[in-house]
């Protein structure tokens, strides 16, 4: 960069040629940014077409039906999803379960209880856990959960709560427990994070209005904080859910390859996703790896529709509170 | 006393009293402070304050920024306990017992007195519910329509949103959001209601009308009031307590300088301090 | 008038005992949450750690896996396979990435910039296995899979996390810097290039490392196209590699303890590479946070 700066008001034009330059040089980097960014656009739309195409084969096949059909036979060559979007639905709603309340409370210890100087410390160890790869959890998943999970947590969930047929069923080491355990410690650092953040935004005067009336401080959590974020943490819910029902090597590593519609939380099954990384390597006849794109594409959809709403809620819930609360 | 030169009117205008001062005497003490002094981190903010709140009495805080008024007033409640840097010395007595003492929760104080913000800060609530929130909390649950209407109407507001009561309170104008907030603090039934600056962010009407139901609210609450408008004092307050910054090596910090009567503040201060301030000499 | 000590008594009544009881557990129930979250990281990085280290060697570092069989061996070839992989997609997504960030932040109308920051938030969301799927699609199917493919594939995926940092820092450089620059007569690509950019080198490296540290990790991708690997190390992106987290992966789920033991040894190298990583990445976009800021 060598403009020329002098004291005096210069009265001479830039050069022809530094001028055509200047504004070349400004048409040009204008239009690589932005055909840079139409990339990251068409490759979003390229993910969607290519996943639907490779699955047209059964999505022509089956049709809508697909979703409703039981079994997963690769010697007949018959495909179905319900089993794999039970096992989603069972697995990723559980997992939430827990993770909701762990997140919320997480974040208000975070904003509202933490000792100043351990704040950031505990919040940076909190968000680590989100930066363990999913094969190094599902790993410990396998070898230090899973028996754990099968040899004490569901014999004594059994004994205690045996009536119940989540916990009917005989104990496993691998199965849908250890994957709902899993899926929350995956669910709980991006959840927690995003309420800390959504309670420590809560105005101060707010706070101040309802702890001068004579509430205790949880009694002004209840009363003002979480009301005041209720949307922000819906989002953040969401965003979570949508991480939840995308895991597929954890899941894979953990779940055991079942198949069916069991109640019993102890029992093995499948994901979407997880089925998916589980036929990675032998898919032997057209069908199947059509139908194994199909499930792929019904994941995408789920996780568009996911994410998208949690984006929208996050940006229309900023907007009210700059537009004028 | 130097008769003449102390007998100056001020130059100021003194706007007109609504009714005459009421006098301190016989009136029991609600609040007592014997040197207090709030500090946040080493520096005090206000230092020594010896200060008696007479029942149902509007008193009035007033002095140049910076020098503690606020933090004097949030100490009377205990919202100082909020800053974690705050330390508090000396004894705030209400009816007899130390707030700071031993024992004493901040909850039950705060739950006897009351305070509205500078800035109106109602819940992000219908308007029914800010009001009905305090007495749900504290468990005072029986007639929760009549108690609300009642401090609405305390706060001369209870005509104005009777027909929209579900509604938003954000969709109120800046008084009426303000008259909320006190509508919330009075429906509790406190002792005393505390006022930090409440008239500062509304304009002269709604000061206006905010400073009518001072007259009103003062035959059932006593009321505290930090501003920084003198003419406003003048108008509400029956004693005015006067504070000014000291200034030391470290910086300074609030003292209270005269304590008296409103007109006597105004006409006749005994302090030069203090006549220099409600003369505008400075401040 | 004498004072009624009983009206104004500030003894705790029952009910706000009951009150302060009840804010005293929901306190204990945060405080929980908070102690149980960091006790499963810690549990997860000692369990690792504790079976991971003792397997570290020279050899494991040094010597490829041993032929099917035998036990031991190393994983070399895992390691360099990783290595070439990440570096790839490193150089793919990072320049994309920085000039989508100039694109929204210098040159986009704010309603173009708001929706390019959409795309990249929903690239961001969708499931890893999905974007391996589409370059398997894409790239794989008809000529087999090679270690740039499953660059690709992870490319994909720096790609949002690279673009946000940098526009994140890019926000951060004042105004006033690059209307100094203007005002001095510069074009709008020399302040942009020459001004706005190098003053965002900090942070964009950060964000590139934390980036990279999330595609070390990621195995998804690379099932479908870069998982038929030889036994031996190679550099040559246009074979399939082995990488660690799918080397994880595939002994984890073998019987064989000896394989567990080396999934072990490698998740330790990992998780070591990925905690150091973002870890100091953290610490350094604060600092560079605040020298910006002033």
């Amino acid at each position: 960069m060598s403009a020329r700066v002098s004291a005096v008001p210069s009265t001479h034009p830039l050069p022809h040629r530094r001028r055509i330059g200047d504004r070349f040089g400004d048409l040009f980097l204008h239009g690589l940014t932005g055909a840079a960014a139409a990339v990251a656009a068409v490759l979003l739309g390229a993910i969607a077409w290519k996943v639907f195409q490779l699955a047209w084969p059964a999505i022509t096949k089956y049709g809508f039906a697909f979703v409703t059909r039981q079994g997963w036979d690769t010697v007949h060559n018959k495909f179905g999803a319900l089993d794999l979007i039970w096992g989603t639905a069972l697995t990723s709603f559980s997992a939430l379960l827990i993770a909701t309340p762990v997140s919320i409370a997480i974040g208000l210890y975070l904003s509202e209880l933490a000792p100043r100087g351990a704040r950031t410390v505990i919040a940076s160890l909190v968000e680590l856990l989100a930066a363990i790869p999913s094969v190094v959890l599902g790993l410990w998943g396998i070898l230090v959960l899973g028996p754990f999970v099968g040899k004490d947590l569901e014999p004594w969930l059994h004994r205690h709560l045996g009536f119940i047929p989540l916990f009917g069923g005989s104990p496993e080491n691998a199965g849908m427990l250890v994957a709902i355990l899993v899926l929350t410690i995956m669910i709980v650092p991006i959840t927690s994070s995003i309420c800390r953040e959504l309670f420590l935004g809560v105005p101060t005067e707010l706070e101040q209005g309802a702890l001068a009336l004579g509430a205790t401080r949880w009694e002004m959590v209840r009363g003002v904080i979480l009301p005041y974020t209720r949307t922000g943490v819906g989002a953040a819910v969401l965003l979570g859910f949508g991480r939840a029902i995308g895991e597929a090597i954890a899941v894979t590593q953990v779940i055991g390859a079942g198949h069916g519609i069991h109640w019993s939380l102890f029992a093995t099954g499948d994901t979407l996703a997880s089925k998916l990384a589980e036929q990675y390597q032998g898919a032997v006849s057209n069908l199947q790896i059509a139908s194994l794109v199909y499930l792929a594409a019904i994941l995408l959809v789920i996780s568009l529709l996911v994410n998208l709403t949690a984006l929208f809620i996050v940006r229309r819930f900023s907007h009210e509170r700059t537009g004028g609360s | 006393m130097e008769a003449d030169t102390m007998n100056v009117v001020a130059p100021i205008e003194i706007a007109q009293p609504r009714e005459a001062p009421r006098s301190a005497s016989d009136r029991e003490i609600v609040f007592e402070t014997r040197g207090l002094t709030v500090s946040y981190g080493k520096a005090p903010a206000v230092s020594d304050v010896d200060l008696s709140i007479y029942r149902n009495l509007v008193t009035a805080i007033i002095g140049p920024s910076g020098c503690g008024k606020s933090t004097f007033l949030r100490s009377l409640n205990r919202m100082n306990d909020l800053v974690p840097s705050a330390k508090v010395e000396g004894e705030v007595l209400y009816h007899g017992q130390n707030i700071y003492g031993d024992g004493v929760d901040p909850v039950e104080v705060r739950r006897r007195i009351g305070m509205v913000f500078q800035k109106p800060n109602p819940f992000p609530k219908s308007i029914y519910d800010n009001v009905a929130w305090g007495l749900r909390v504290l468990g005072m649950k029986d007639d929760l329509d009549g108690r609300v209407e009642r401090a609405l109407t305390q706060a001369a507001l209870w005509d104005e949103v009777k027909d929209r009561l579900k509604k938003s309170a954000f969709g109120l104008s800046g008084g009426q959001q303000q008259r909320v907030c006190l509508a919330r603090a009075i429906a509790v039934e406190p002792d005393v209601v505390l006022l930090d600056e409440p008239a500062s962010a509304l304009d002269p009407i709604a000061t206006s009308k905010i400073e009518d139901l001072m007259h009103e609210l003062k035959n059932e609450y006593t009321l505290v009031i930090v501003t920084h408008n003198m003419q406003q004092a003048a108008r509400v307050a029956d004693m005015t307590a006067f504070f000014t910054l000291e200034r030391t090596e470290s910086g300074g910090h609030g003292v209270l300088v005269e304590y008296d009567e409103t007109p006597k503040i105004f006409t006749q201060p005994s302090d030069k301090r203090t006549e220099g301030y409600v003369t505008g000499r400075f401040g | 008038m004498g004072a009624d000590p009983g009206r104004y008594s500030l003894t705790l009544s029952p009910r706000t005992r009951r009150r302060k009881l009840v804010n005293l557990l929901m306190q204990a129930l945060a405080t929980l949450a908070a102690l149980a979250a960091v006790a499963v990281l810690a549990l997860v990085i000692i369990s690792v750690a504790q079976r991971g280290a003792s397997a570290l060697s020279w050899d494991f570092f040094t010597k490829t896996a041993a032929t099917f069989g035998q036990g031991g061996g190393g994983v070399a070839n895992a390691l360099v396979g990783s290595l070439v992989i990440v570096a790839l997609a490193t150089a793919m997504a990072l320049p994309v990435g920085i000039l989508i960030a100039l694109y929204v932040s210098e040159f986009a109308p704010p309603r173009v910039g708001d929706l390019a920051r959409l795309v990249l938030d929903v690239l961001n969301g969708l499931p890893s296995i999905i974007i391996g799927i589409f370059v398997y699609g894409l790239l794989v199917i008809g000529s087999g899979q090679a270690a740039w493919k499953g660059s690709f594939a992870l490319a994909i995926i720096m790609l949002p996390l690279v673009a946000r940092a940098t526009q994140e820092v890019l926000a951060l450089v004042p105004g006033t810097l690059r209307e100094g620059a203007l005002a001095l007569g510069a074009s709008r690509w020399r302040t942009v290039l020459g001004v706005v950019l190098p003053t965002s080198l900090g942070g964009i490296l950060t964000g590139t490392v934390l980036a990279v540290a999330r595609a070390a990790g990621e195995t998804a991708p690379l099932l479908f196209t870069t998982s038929i690997a030889a036994n031996a190390v190679t550099w040559d992106p246009r074979q399939p590699v082995l990488s660690i987290p799918y080397d994880i992966f595939v002994l984890s789920e073998s019987a064989d303890p000896a394989d567990h033991a080396r999934a072990w040894a490698l998740g330790f190298v990992l998780i070591c590479f990925v905690l150091v990583t973002s870890l100091s990445a953290r610490l350094l976009l604060v600092r560079y946070r605040k020298r910006l800021e002033g």
